[in-house]
């Protein structure tokens, strides 16, 4: 009878204040990860409509191949109006 | 011997202290649940904006890849082009005027440019001057001594600039012949026609020569 009572002191005294304690903990820490996936999903979104202009490369390089061309082409018409620098 | 009464207060004891700690794994683990869930729709959002990123920027690397080739290959002739027009030193002199320290780095395709001295081409003149000088009268505008005083004349500029070579870019004929005057004063009148200024000939009409 006496080693019961000892068994429902350990019980109240030690065992439901360990496992509140460690649940506590658990909450805690599952509650911290919220905000920072909040976080990580609002700038993810944000990045990915960053990226939206992203579909303007293609007229970039279309924009950059007509640039070289017509680059391509004034040189090759300086090069037959101007002369070659003298050699010293 | 123990009584009855005993027992059963030992033994609601021990069940008020299992429900106490069954209640509070209840209460928690329903929270944590709660709080996974709400952090596996984050998750979700994240994933599908990361998809998204993912997709957006699957052509960047060969768009920027192509792009960087065709810049390579404009470089590399307007290098090669400025380098063949202007002679080394004074395509480095040019580079050098109209970006400071540029002349330092040098040329890509041309190792020998980063170790030849750039004339003061910017200092002596303007850079319009530098653009008009080589495409208009194709001047060697950086022969002459960088030690030496500022070779451009602020009143007579244009003359000055055409007579600093004179050995070197004069040789064309002293007097081009001049343009022809055209017009209604001019003296020379082209495609002169006799019925130019005469009175206007008459058709004869079909329906009289008929009668």
């Amino acid at each position: 009878m006496t080693l019961w009572w000892v068994g429902d002191a350990v019980l109240v005294a030690v065992v439901l204040p360990v496992v509140i304690v460690l649940l506590h903990r658990t909450l805690r820490a599952a509650g911290s990860i919220v905000p920072s996936v909040e976080a990580i999903a609002g700038a993810a979104a944000a990045g990915s409509k960053d990226l939206d202009a992203g579909a303007l490369l293609f007229t970039t390089q279309d924009q950059a191949t007509r640039t070289i061309a017509g680059v391509a082409e004034y040189g090759g018409s300086l090069d037959v109006i101007l002369d070659d620098a003298e050699r010293v | 011997m123990p009584t009855p009464l005993a027992i059963s207060a030992a033994g609601v004891v021990t069940i008020a202290g299992v429900a106490l700690i069954v209640a509070a794994l209840v209460v928690y683990l329903v929270s944590v649940i709660v709080a996974l869930q709400r952090i596996t729709r984050g998750l979700d959002r994240v994933i599908a904006s990361v998809g998204e990123i993912l997709e957006k920027t699957k052509p960047v690397n060969g768009i920027v890849t192509a792009i960087n080739a065709q810049l390579d290959a404009g470089v590399d002739a307007l290098e090669g082009l400025l380098v063949k027009k202007a002679g080394m030193t004074d395509a480095v002199g040019l580079l050098d005027g109209l970006y400071a320290g540029a002349g330092a780095a040098g040329l890509r395709n041309f190792p020998d440019a980063a170790t030849t001295k750039a004339p003061r081409i910017a200092e002596v003149y303007t850079r319009g001057t530098l653009t008009l000088a080589r495409l208009g009268r194709e001047a060697p505008i950086a022969t002459a001594n960088p030690a030496g005083p500022v070779l451009r004349n602020v009143e007579y500029g244009s003359l000055a600039a055409r007579l600093l070579y004179p050995d070197v870019r004069q040789g064309r004929p002293p007097a081009m012949p001049r343009s022809p005057v055209i017009g209604a004063d001019a003296p020379v009148q082209y495609e002169q026609r006799e019925d130019i200024g005469a009175p206007r000939k008459r058709m004869p009409a079909r329906g009289r020569d008929a009668a």
